[in-house]
């Protein structure tokens, strides 16, 4: 693999972003919007060839770290081509070295991240031409895609770090793109803190790998996990298995950064800040980095057993949950960000159950079509003047029929359309969209797994994909199908995108109808395959893959069914019998309710969290602040210092007898102390 | 050599009781009075030593000059002493308190007043046999100390630059005296001729 | 009986003195018989121009030695000194060139009694013995007292220049008593010859209190609390030049001597002056810490701030090492140039009504003058020691050399005033930047420019370009004295 080529990947983002953001002004709009872009496609093209040439080539004679140590089972770490850019820290007991690490993990990673940092880009060009500040937006999309790859290429905990902080922060720049937008600015506040609660164990767990591991490079961290077999490590009031609780707090930065439950809240009202940025961002990349962190660090989480149970419910509650939520939205990008949601809790059960090439698999896939889908959607909302609510549409498929077809594409493959020919005769390969062999790999995988978690996570899976069916073509119906409910004026002045936005769909629309098909095998095919195709990048467990496979046929099936009657709900509920929601609804108001305000998990974390917070926060600033440390301690200080000060000043009168005493005096204190002191008294 | 000794104290003791009185007597003249009395008795000592040179200067200096001066300052200016010692008494119980504690340690430094005797007088210039007192002065002050000779000479210099800068006044209306001009001057600048006519007047 | 004055080569490392010397009479000539118009503006010329060229020679002319039978010497510390001494000296009078008019130091005695003054310092710093050291304070200090007091015509000018010629005579009695109590108890004037008596045996009670007495006088010259009383009234009631000279090159030289005479004299009983060097030390930051806050008139602030900075370098000497010493040499070299750059900024501030006097005459000069206001906020800044502006790397020398010799509660105590001081200053700058413009500004003398950009970048940028030299140069100094 070429390391120059790597750097560049790299750096190229970070070369765009300082020209738009430092000269942005200077250069012009257009300008910076060509360099970004272009600079990113360029990128693009190299991650491709980086990917292409390491799992076709089957890479070069990489790095084979030595063995670990001790245990029976060595530890061989994983093939990967490192780049040293520069020694970053060097102190006692740490040495570390700013890397960029690749391997298969990073190369699909960097794919995925460039290829649609590009298309966004490009896309952006046109949905945000009409803003006066798109220097500034263009350098925030190639910062944040620096940031995202300088998380996927890291070598260590502390440079993931740094990329994860770094797509924080980016993320919170584009949210609150639009800061004079009060809702924009809470809703970039609200990403920010909620995702410190899980930086917060992101930080504590890998301070915990350090304290046991011995080292924050990744090789040599794993190296050691084999040691770390009945360790404890006491943390809060008692003893735990060391490699839990670390897997546990390195899971909860993951739970923040992937919007899983409890810590997805901030991921809807992410939807405030330009569409492009959502698809990139919510969609794509950040929100996959959770995912990405679990699946490098699979062989420290392979060693707790606990951990990746944990894993598996989360992701499946998840995917369940945010499922039902999207049901009821009509807020078209809100539908969308849930669906966001609920996928990567499919991801994060592939990654629970240990089958971590389909949750990379899934990952890989999700990328491209729901990217598709947000950029569709971006593309609707701009046809009708910024709208965004889907009970205010309808109807509209030939008015912007391209995008109509993008986003059936879209649905399509998110839904898991497929034929599964591989059932019906042996040698026939399935054939469906994307979704469809990512997807099912997962439900697959949770019944092979058979375990109780497996069990449980195989049928929130399937509801969830029935939910999702339904919520996905209800978006299609609202928006494209029936009457239209839009005004007039919005109907008529409906336009079609430029080609700039139309072509980045297309591109995506390939990848989301083929990207299943050509990568199936690699991913989640014959486990000799996914193991020559990862070269131990993360931990491919034979057996699991082969359960999956051999799953009876309902199991198979299963996912198929459940997507059918999402469809024939959806069809029933929004073409033949339009009024039947409503009439639901009013029968059901609590439920509708329920979901509608997403289970009031706004309204609880503002209960428990955010008042109560506020309460302590007025009461330290009121009464702590204002009246201790500004009254007491500052004032106080202040005001002594004014009084000593008036003293001292009062000293200085003028009289020069005064000042010959004074002298006087402190020669005499000078010559008793220093006879005093001098222990000649004594 | 009884009688030196008888002589030394008496000289010491009148100086310090002279001292006193400089510092306590009402009378401004008195003061300057006591201090020429403690000049003298300085002198007296310095003679009673064997330097008769500095004892005649300390008397022709001190006493002929400086205190004459001081003592046509002091009666020349009307101060009022009264009124100067009012701020003064207010921070006599400090002072003396300030003073007190000084004494106590002095006294206590004379206490233990020891000079290691391979030491002591080594720097001082050997006496030579037969050389007069003004002699002997003159051989040192010119060659082993003529580098504070010429300060001090520096230090005189700067007093006379100060004394004329602080207090020389050109004031333009004062007459001065303009030998030149005196010397040049000629019967026409001075005298006129001119003839006057009865009852008329220039 | 051999006398120095029968070969001219043997005095070489005298040649800058006698030059100053024969340059202070030759100028003195000049003036008196020039035109009274024409010729200050030349006398301050050639006064500068001498100044520079001793300083020149004392820089580039190696010869060091003992002389005069041991009342002078000439050294590496004494060297780098009095180049600070002569430079302090001679961007005084470049201060001084446009503005004395306005002062009423337009006579050619002025720059004649610098010279003579500065003539005193170096003898100072030569000082080897205690009649020398004495004869050369009292050539600067009278010096100084006709300079106060020069402009005659001023009530606070003639004020300030009495009490400190009252003030400055009773430390001149107290150091000459504290001499002769030194001399009485070990026979020697010699400095080093009194160490040597002194490491004999235990000290005596006698040589202590004569130290006392001996520092007592060289605190009051270089403005240590106690003996600081004179420094406000003073500072305040002398024209502004004249202020500036003041808080220059007297207060080099006078530590120059402190350091000499702790060092070579009483070096056997460091214990016992280190202790009056520390109380003195805290004394003085504290104390100018504290009073400083409580000033309206900008040069009564200066005075402040020069008493503080007197005790930030005495935490250097009370370390009592060579690195003590090294860092109080360059704090001297730093504060000196502070101080010439803060005054030729506020004399560069002149409105057609007079010079700026209150701090709130400052006021919105950043709007009106950006220039100076910029040069005032970065000296501002540097007194303060932030870093990485040269008063950051004066402090750090001394507090590191503190904090080797094991003395936490003094570098503590300097960080905390060093805090409580950074209060007065900002409030200058904040003054300058933030109130509204209240006074018509004068253009600037050239040369106050020139002054103004060469100190402030040389404060700016002194970690890059001076900072290692500095600390060469003093090391080598410091050498010289252990």
């Amino acid at each position: 693999m070429n390391h120059t080529l790597l750097q560049l990947i790299v750096f190229l983002p970070l070369l765009g972003a300082l020209i738009a953001g430092l000269l942005g002004r200077s250069i012009g709009h257009r300008t910076s919007e060509i360099v970004t872009s272009g600079l990113l496609v360029l990128a693009a093209l190299f991650s491709w060839i980086v990917f292409l040439q390491w799992t076709m080539g089957g890479g070069e004679a990489a790095h084979h770290a030595e063995a670990g140590h001790g245990g029976d089972h060595a530890f061989v770490a994983a093939e990967s081509v490192k780049v040293e850019l520069f020694r970053w820290i060097s102190t006692a007991g740490l040495d570390l070295k700013w890397m960029i690490r690749a391997d298969t993990l990073t190369a699909v990673m960097l794919v995925v991240v460039t290829s649609v940092s590009s298309l966004v880009h490009i896309y952006s060009i046109g949905y945000m031409h009409e803003d006066p500040h798109r220097s500034r937006f263009f350098a925030y999309l190639s910062l944040f895609t620096f940031a995202m790859l300088m998380l996927v290429t890291a070598d260590n905990f502390l440079q993931m770090f740094f990329g994860w902080e770094g797509v924080g922060v980016a993320s919170y720049l584009l949210i609150g793109f639009w800061y004079k937008k009060p809702s924009a600015n809470a809703a970039a506040m609200k990403a920010f803190i909620v995702n410190r609660v899980g930086d917060f164990g992101f930080a504590l767990g890998i301070f915990a790998a350090f304290m046991m591991l011995g080292s924050i490079d990744f090789d040599s961290a794993f190296a050691h996990v084999a040691d770390m077999e009945g360790k404890n490590i006491s943390f809060l009031w008692a003893e735990w298995d060391a490699m839990t609780v670390i897997c546990l707090l390195l899971f909860l930065g993951a739970m923040g950064k992937s919007a899983q439950f409890l810590l997805h809240t901030w991921l809807p009202d992410a939807m405030e800040g330009p569409t492009p940025v959502s698809a990139l961002i919510h969609a794509a990349t950040m929100v996959t980095a959770g995912v990405f962190m679990v699946a490098r660090l699979s062989p420290m989480f392979e060693a707790s057993e606990t951990a990746m149970t944990v894993v598996v419910y989360v992701g499946a509650i998840t995917a369940f949950f945010a499922a039902t939520v999207g049901l009821v939205q009509n807020d078209i990008k809100r539908v969308i960000a849930y669906s966001t949601c609920s996928q990567l809790g499919y991801m994060f059960v592939a990654l629970g159950l240990g089958a971590y090439s389909a949750g990379i698999f899934h990952l890989f896939t999700h990328a491209f079509f729901k990217a598709l889908l947000f950029l569709g959607a971006g593309s609707v909302i701009h046809a009708m003047h910024h709208e965004q609510d889907m009970r205010k549409m309808g109807g509209i498929k030939d008015k912007v029929p391209l995008t109509y077809w993008m986003m059936m594409i879209g649905t399509l493959a998110l839904t898991g359309v497929g034929l599964p020919l591989h059932l019906l005769v042996d040698a026939l390969p399935n054939i469906g969209f994307a979704g469809f062999y990512s997807k099912d790999s997962i439900i697959e995988a949770a019944y092979g797994a058979h375990t109780a978690a497996g069990g449980f996570a195989f049928w929130a899976l399937v509801v969830a994909a029935l939910f999702t069916s339904f919520y996905s073509w209800r978006l299609v119906h609202l928006t494209f199908h029936g009457e239209t409910r839009a005004s007039k004026e919005t109907f008529d002045h409906a336009h079609e995108s430029p080609m700039v936005m139309l072509v980045p769909l297309f591109v995506l629309a390939a990848g989301a109808v083929f990207a299943g098909y050509i990568w199936y095998d690699s991913f989640f095919g014959h486990a000799e395959h996914v193991e020559h195709f990862f070269k131990g990048a993360v931990v491919v467990d034979a057996e699991l893959i082969d359960a999956a496979h051999h799953v009876p046929t309902w199991v198979k099936l299963s996912a198929t069914f459940a997507m059918i009657i999402g469809f024939v709900a959806a069809w029933y509920f929004y073409i033949a019998k339009p009024e039947t929601p409503k009439t639901l609804a009013k029968e059901h108001a609590g439920l509708y309710a329920f979901l509608l305000n997403k289970w009031y998990f706004d309204e609880l974390y503002d209960f428990l969290f955010v008042r109560p917070a506020k309460w302590i926060g007025t009461a330290l600033w009121r009464g702590f602040d204002d009246w201790f440390i500004d009254g007491v301690i500052v004032g106080g200080i202040a005001r002594r210092v004014k009084d000593i000060t008036s003293q001292v000043v009062r000293l200085q009168s003028g009289y020069l007898y005064h000042y010959a005493l004074a002298m006087l005096i402190g020669v005499a204190a000078l010559i008793t102390w220093a006879i005093a002191a001098g222990g000649l008294l004594g | 050599m009884t009688l030196e000794i008888a002589f030394f104290y008496l000289f010491a003791a009148t100086a310090i009781l002279s001292a006193v009185m400089v510092i306590s007597s009402r009378n401004p003249v008195h003061s300057v009075m006591f201090l020429i009395l403690a000049f003298v008795n300085g002198a007296g000592i310095f003679m009673l030593a064997g330097a008769e040179f500095l004892a005649l200067l300390l008397i022709v200096v001190y006493v002929g000059a400086v205190m004459v001066l001081f003592l046509f300052v002091v009666m020349m200016l009307d101060v009022d002493f009264a009124q100067l010692r009012q701020g003064f008494l207010q921070y006599a119980p400090l002072g003396a308190m300030v003073g007190g504690i000084l004494l106590i340690e002095l006294i206590m430094v004379a206490g233990s007043f020891l000079v290691a005797p391979e030491v002591a007088g080594s720097s001082v210039v050997p006496f030579v046999e037969g050389m007069s007192n003004t002699e002997a002065l003159g051989n040192v002050l010119y060659t082993r100390y003529v580098y504070l000779f010429e300060a001090a000479g520096l230090i005189l210099l700067v007093a006379m630059i100060g004394a004329i800068v602080l207090t020389l006044r050109h004031k333009p209306h004062a007459k001065r005296q303009d030998i030149a001009a005196q010397v040049g001057r000629k019967r026409e600048d001075a005298v006129e001729v001119v003839s006057v006519e009865s009852g008329k007047g220039i | 009986m051999s006398s120095d004055l029968t070969s001219f080569v043997a005095l070489a490392p005298a040649y800058p003195e006698l030059l100053l010397a024969i340059g202070a009479i030759i100028l003195l000539m000049m003036g008196v018989f020039s035109n009274e118009k024409t010729g200050n503006t030349m006398i301050v010329g050639v006064a500068i121009g001498l100044l520079a060229v001793t300083a020149v020679l004392v820089a580039i002319h190696p010869a060091e030695g003992v002389l005069f039978n041991g009342a002078f010497i000439q050294d590496g510390f004494a060297r780098f000194m009095k180049v600070l001494v002569l430079t302090g000296s001679a961007f005084a009078l470049v201060l001084s060139v446009s503005t004395a008019s306005d002062h009423n130091l337009n006579k050619f005695e002025y720059p004649v009694l610098v010279i003579l003054a500065s003539l005193g310092m170096l003898m100072m710093i030569s000082a080897n013995d205690l009649i020398s050291l004495y004869i050369g304070l009292e050539l600067q200090s009278l010096s100084l007292y006709v300079i106060a007091a020069f402009k005659r015509d001023s009530g606070r000018a003639t004020e300030a220049g009495l009490k400190y010629f009252v003030l400055g005579a009773l430390s001149s009695g107290m150091l000459l008593y504290g001499a002769s109590m030194v001399y009485g108890f070990t026979g020697q004037t010699q400095l080093d010859e009194i160490a040597k008596v002194i490491s004999l045996g235990e000290p005596s009670l006698g040589l202590i209190v004569g130290l006392v007495f001996l520092l007592a006088g060289l605190a009051f010259k270089i403005s240590a609390v106690p003996f600081h009383m004179w420094t406000p009234d003073v500072y305040e009631g002398v024209p502004t030049p004249v202020t500036a000279f003041f808080a220059s090159a007297p207060k080099v030289a006078a530590m120059a001597l402190f350091i000499r005479v702790v060092f070579d004299t009483f070096e056997p009983i460091a214990k016992d002056w280190q202790q009056i060097v520390i109380f003195v030390s805290i004394a003085s930051m504290v104390l100018a810490a504290f009073a400083a806050i409580g000033q309206k008139k900008l040069k009564r602030l200066i005075a402040y701030s020069s008493i503080g900075h007197v005790g930030f370098a005495l935490v250097g000497l009370s370390a009592g090492s060579q690195t003590g010493v090294e860092g109080v040499s360059i704090y001297m070299a730093i504060y000196l140039t502070m101080t010439i750059g803060l005054f030729a900024c506020i004399l560069a501030l002149r409105t057609d009504q007079g010079y700026v006097e209150d701090i709130s005459d400052l006021a919105g000069i950043a709007q009106t003058r950006p220039f100076i206001a910029s040069g005032i906020a970065i000296i501002m800044f540097s007194l303060i020691g932030l870093p990485p502006l040269a008063g950051f790397f004066a402090k750090w020398e001394v507090f590191l050399a503190a904090v080797e010799a094991q003395l936490f509660v003094l570098a503590v105590i300097g960080v905390l005033a060093s805090a409580i001081s950074a209060f007065y200053y900002l409030r200058v700058v904040r003054t300058m930047f933030f109130d509204e413009p209240n006074h018509q500004f004068i253009k600037t003398p050239n040369e106050l420019n020139v002054v103004i950009a060469l100190t402030a970048a040389l404060i700016v940028t002194y970690g890059l370009t001076v900072g290692g030299f500095l600390k060469d140069v003093a090391g080598i100094a410091a050498g010289s004295l252990f």
